[in-house]
């Protein structure tokens, strides 16, 4: 194999592990200034950087509002004391939260960060491994997360522990169902499984929330409509992808245990849930855990829906391909789009309350589920317009909605109590 | 007790879809923090905010000039308006003090003092601040209206012995308070 | 009448109460309209508490004769009503003649109860009086009691709590008196708080036998004094603080030293001499603040020595041995239990038994000395003794011997003078023939005239002690013991009385009860010794062993303890108090 290509491997994963620990310490950090504002509060505003333990004078009060509280905050949870209850499943209870960490900076491993440089002549893609399956990969990755909270539940050998494993197991295998079967309809219109593909396709044809531009150019040019079959379509084909995107990020919300779906850890029922007996750094791993798999999914809704790194309208293609600023400008690119998410879970967890757990499960298994596998068949039929025609698509339709009904149905039913008529 | 059954509302499909309502509370939250920045919030005037939300950046920035009169702070001892101390050490405040925060070594005035007649006063009075609760028993037990809660409430310190109000401390924090006290009078 | 006429007779011949009680030389009493019988001559406050009425009272002691000056025992009183002459006594259903309620109230203290006598310690009267007296005894008083020393336990505090007025009315200027006044080496006289109740005076007078006290001045400005030229240096002056119910007199030593709300009590006897007075012992966390007399008419009545009070001030001094030291090189260097055992025991094992001697102690207590003749056993010499000290007689409550427990240790040693062998002792130390030596809770130089150059001469000695000292310094190993107030033992008196010392407090740092480090010798030099678990065990080993300590357990000789043999001495204030009771002056 090429050396370059192994050094430049290497470099990536070094690099993009490093790019994703960076953002859970600006996610945390975010997510305690941004939720004191939105609170009246002012959040950590005043760490600086602690000069006099180094024999210096004065502390370094550097005017950066508080940014290096995210290496106060590490050091503070390397520094704890590290305690392990008596009673808990010692090698378990080690493992859990390294089995946390772990698929969550796994799952980076596909997600294309920016466009492929061209380095002494070999293209290297940007991203640490150009899968075909990728987003399989990270969903089978991604699913091993949820092995390390149920362990940490069973292994804390104590009851709220259990309790938020347990509701962890459930709600996580819930919702990859609604997960995989809401970007059925993406992965169909895309026809592959590479995000550097579905990214490179979205450069051109416009991304897929917003298919603004095609290689004719903007919607409002003649160049757009050069196939107007093609461009309805694509338009039509928004409303699949809308409803794919809503439950998509829906169940990202409730794979990360972010609110309003963090039942496993809801400290008004369970303490501390799942990670209530960890202390010191095995708790900063749960900690650094979720946001990691936050920052994931958030790369994961950009790549798929938003263009990854693409920059969008058209402006991608007047740049120079495989040179090193502009992979680097696409990286930058990338990384806001991310931030730009990473506000928004944080928005909703300050906005929208805890669910209860029932509704969470009705909402997975009756909603989601049914709307995610109506969806496939609308997309489908979207999609399959141009080979059957108008007729076939109407007959389908038709169908569709006949199933459709049945089907919400069947799961308003499941929904209704028994009778009353026994009291 | 009368029943009163409340229906739940019926909801519309746009209500039942709910995304609307969860659009509107984040624009709602976003508009909250969007005033919160620009130290627009509700109050922030009148509590002397800093700026961002109604927080005070406290060592910086402080009330003390809104601090009401009855504000219990830390204990301290009093003088009289002629700097005589005005504790008698009857360790009443060491007996009611809940957290047992105060100790006093109680001792006499000698004899060629002045205000021998007084006879007792205490050698030494330490108040552990670790422990005062600032709860006011002693202000209140006290006979001779020697410990007042003052107003202060900073109170800091680097190790659990800085921490220990002595009688020199106590005084310095107190101050002097004007009035009778029985024990002065001249005619009893 | 003719119908009457049987009745009466039938009254006439049934017997009455009257006839019932004067038989056992009783009389009928009916305190607050509870009829009983009480003995005759029974002052009414006494009677009163048979029944469980406390009548507020401050110049009345049983110990003392009463003057009934202080006028808050007052109760109202009622006799039947004289007969006209010629009229029979009428006898109601129960036997008892009606009442006629006096409407002037009596003291209790100073009255003898009567046949047929009522007794009211409450009610509107009665009330409305005891209102009235304490409002007086208020007018003077300067109400300091933050400053005073007797607050928490004041009369004058408890009783205007529960029968004053709450408020006085008092406007006019209070009178001035003396304040801080030094009458004596241990007392300081206010007499601004002072009531007149006149305790004191009578206790120096009647008890103490020295009477330096009186009242001078006239109507308000009365107040109590030393005579002219004299002071109030009797060994017994503590006293009359303890009995003072207010603060007019107070303890120097104890002055401004705590509040007595913060100390604990601990009942024990005092061992400074053998008569074992009986002691309360007040602390506070791990320091005793005072030592007072407890009542044990067998023993001390209410009343202890000056001199044996303040010696608890030597308990809690700067020489306190903190821990078991072995001399190396000539110089003690702190040890561990385990060490300086091992040593001791090694330096006495290779001995043959005619070159060990054991000095013990009268300080020691019955347990204590049961375990060093044992060690004498263990060790198999006969030359045990303790160290005599023979002073003389008070003619009150001070023994000859101020050895505390003489008698425990003739019984436990079955020896009519355990300090018998002493002379022996010194003569083969000085000879060289005794080669180990081991001294318990005894300065061998200040106390029994042994020469520091005979110590040099020994081979091995053990010095067990609560304070360094000379004989100390010559040891090889010292133990570090527990002092009066730091363990629990029992003590026999001159009398023969076994009573038992409770623990106040704890020895401080690494100081051990002397049974323990005894225990511990014991078992290193004998292998089949299995240490007792505590000091009961070792009691129930002597209850076993000596036939006057049978059955008697620390349970069994409770509070006040308990005869156990007649060893025909008398404590002489007891039978002073004797008289005084016989005689009518006190009611004991």
């Amino acid at each position: 194999m090429d050396t370059t290509l192994l050094i430049a491997a290497a470099i990536k994963i070094a690099v993009f592990i490093g790019i994703t620990m960076s953002f859970v310490s600006i996610c945390v950090i975010f997510e305690r200034r941004f939720s004191a504002i939105i609170q009246d509060r002012v959040g950590p505003n005043r760490t600086m950087i602690p000069l006099s333990i180094l024999g210096f004078k004065k502390d370094l009060a550097l005017p950066i509002g508080g940014l290096t509280q995210p290496v106060a905050d590490g050091l503070k949870f390397i520094l704890k004391e590290d305690f392990t209850p008596s009673y808990v499943r010692k090698f378990f209870f080690w493992l859990a939260p390294v089995l946390v960490v772990v698929p969550a900076l796994l799952t980076m491993a596909v997600i294309p960060f920016g466009s492929p440089m061209e380095i002494a002549g070999n293209v290297i893609p940007m991203a640490v491994a150009d899968l075909n399956v990728g987003p399989l990969y990270i969903f089978a990755i991604a699913s091993l997360s949820v092995y390390g909270i149920t362990l940490a539940g069973w292994a804390s050998n104590s009851k709220y522990p259990f309790f938020g494993g347990v509701r962890a197991c459930a709600q996580m295998i819930s919702y990859e169902i609604a997960l995989g079967l809401s970007i059925v309809p993406v992965l169909m219109f895309f026809g592959g499984l590479n995000l550097g593909h579905i990214v490179e396709d979205q450069v051109t044809n416009g991304w897929l929330l917003l298919p603004l531009w095609n290689e004719g150019g903007f919607i409002i040019s003649s160049g757009y409509w050069a196939d107007p079959q093609a461009s309805i379509q694509r338009l039509l084909l928004l409303i699949p992808i809308i409803i794919s995107f809503i439950i998509f990020t829906t169940s990202i919300f409730a794979e990360t245990n972010r609110m309003p779906f963090d039942l496993p850890e809801c400290e008004t029922e369970l303490v501390g849930g799942y990670h209530t007996e960890y202390s010191s750094m095995k708790f900063a791993l749960f900690f650094m855990g979720e946001y990691a798999a936050m920052v994931v999914g958030s790369a994961l809704i950009v790549t798929l829906f938003l263009g990854g790194w693409s920059i969008g309208f058209g402006i991608d293609n007047l740049l120079p391909v495989g040179a090193w600023w502009v992979s680097l400008l696409h990286i930058g690119v990338f990384l806001g789009k991310v931030t730009f998410f990473i506000l928004f879970f944080i928005l909703v967890r300050w906005t929208v309350p805890r669910f209860r757990y029932d509704q969470l499960m009705n909402l997975g298994w009756i909603v989601f589920f049914e709307a995610a596998l109506i969806n496939v068949f609308l997309a489908a039929l979207v999609i399959a317009y141009p080979s059957i025609g108008f007729v076939g698509v109407a007959i389908g339709f038709a169908l569709l909605i006949t199933a459709s009904i049945l089907l919400i149905k069947i799961a308003k039913g499941s929904l209704e109590k028994p009778s009353a008529t026994a009291v | 007790m009368a029943i009163i059954k409340v229906e739940r509302p019926k909801l519309s499909i746009g209500e039942k879809i709910y995304f609307g309502a969860i659009f509107k509370g984040m624009v709602i939250t976003l508009r909250h923090a969007f005033r919160s920045l620009v130290g627009k919030t509700t109050g922030a005037k009148e509590l002397n905010s800093s700026g961002v939300g109604v927080t005070m950046q406290y060592p910086e920035q402080k009330w003390d000039d809104q601090l009401p009169e009855y504000y219990r702070g830390a204990p301290a001892l009093v003088t009289d308006e002629r700097d005589r101390e005005r504790c008698v050490s009857c360790q009443l405040c060491e007996f009611i003090c809940p957290p047992k925060a105060i100790k006093i070594t109680p001792g006499e005035i000698p004899s060629d003092n002045e205000w021998a007649k007084i006879e007792k006063r205490p050698l030494e009075f330490d108040i552990d601040m670790i422990r005062c609760i600032y709860c006011g028993m002693c202000e209140e037990v006290c006979p001779e209206q020697a410990i007042y809660l003052r107003p202060d409430y900073v109170i800091t310190g680097t190790d659990r012995n800085e921490m220990v109000h002595d009688k020199d401390r106590l005084y310095e924090i107190g101050g002097k308070r004007v009035g009778l006290v029985n024990k002065w009078n001249d005619l009893k | 009448m003719s119908e009457d006429a049987p009745a009466n007779t039938v009254t006439a011949e049934k017997e009455l109460p009257k006839d019932l009680a004067a038989a056992a030389g009783m009389v009928n009493v009916q305190i607050d309209g509870e009829w009983l019988q009480v003995p005759k001559g029974t002052r009414m406050i006494e009677a009163a508490k048979l029944v469980g009425k406390e009548v507020p009272h401050y110049c009345y002691h049983p110990k003392l004769s009463s003057p009934g000056n202080c006028r808050m025992c007052l109760v109202q009183m009622g006799m039947p009503p004289r007969p006209a002459p010629g009229q029979a006594p009428v006898y109601g259903d129960d036997g008892f003649q009606e009442i006629g309620w006096m409407p002037r109230p009596v003291i209790a203290c100073a009255n003898t109860v009567a046949e047929n006598m009522g007794i009211r310690t409450g009610g509107d009267l009665v009330e409305k009086t005891r209102e009235g007296v304490m409002e007086f005894l208020l007018i003077n008083h300067p109400l300091d009691c933050p400053i005073c020393d007797q607050a928490g336990e004041c009369k004058l505090q408890e009783f205007s709590v529960e029968h004053g007025r709450g408020a006085s009315r008092f406007k006019e200027t209070k009178i001035k008196k003396p304040k801080n006044v030094d009458i004596g080496k241990n007392i300081r006289l206010d007499d601004e708080r002072c009531i007149m109740c006149s305790r004191c005076i009578r206790f120096m007078d009647e008890v103490a036998e020295e009477p330096v006290l009186g009242f001078s001045q006239r109507g308000t400005h009365t107040s109590v004094t030393v005579h002219p030229g004299y002071r109030l240096d009797n060994n017994y002056s503590l006293n009359t603080a303890d009995i003072c119910p207010v603060g007019a007199l107070t303890s120097n030593d104890f002055r401004f030293q705590m509040r007595v709300w913060f100390l604990k009590e601990t009942k024990s006897i005092d061992i400074n001499c053998g008569t074992g007075a009986n002691t309360v012992i007040w602390t506070r966390g791990n320091e005793v603040f005072r030592v007072t007399p407890r009542q044990n008419d067998d023993v001390n009545s209410s009343w202890m020595p000056d001199s044996h009070r303040l010696s608890f001030n030597n308990l809690q001094t700067d020489d306190r041995l903190s821990g078991p030291l072995i001399k190396k090189d000539g110089k003690h260097l702190q040890s561990s239990w385990m060490e300086a055992t091992a040593h001791a025991a090694a330096g006495l094992g290779m001995r043959q038994s005619d070159e060990v001697a054991i000095i013990a102690s009268g300080r020691l207590s019955n347990e204590e000395l049961f375990l060093t003749k044992q060690i004498a056993k263990a060790l198999g010499t006969e030359l045990i003794a303790t160290v005599p000290r023979i002073g003389e007689s008070d003619g009150k409550l001070i023994s000859a011997d101020r050895n505390p427990n003489t008698t425990g240790a003739s019984l436990i040693w079955n020896t009519s003078d355990p300090a018998e062998k002493l002379d022996a002792i010194r003569e083969g130390v000085s000879s060289g023939r005794i080669k180990a030596l081991i001294v318990l809770s005894e300065d061998l130089l200040k106390e029994a005239n042994f020469d520091s150059s005979d110590l040099k001469k020994l081979d091995h000695l053990i010095v067990s002690h609560t304070h360094a000292n000379p004989t100390a310094s010559h040891a090889d190993v010292v133990f570090s013991g527990a002092g009066f107030a730091e363990k629990r033992a029992t003590y026999v008196n001159v009398t023969g009385r076994l009573q038992r010392a409770n623990q106040a407090v704890i020895a401080p740092g690494e100081a051990r009860d002397d049974w323990e480090s005894l225990a511990a010798l014991l078992s290193q030099l004998d292998e089949n010794y299995i240490p007792p678990a505590s000091m009961d065990s070792i009691l129930n080993h002597i209850s076993s062993e000596v036939s006057e300590f049978k059955g008697q357990t620390f349970g069994s000789i409770g509070d006040l303890g308990i005869q156990i043999t007649e060893t025909g001495v008398t404590i002489p204030l007891l039978e002073q108090e004797k008289a005084r009771v016989e005689s009518g002056q006190i009611v004991g």
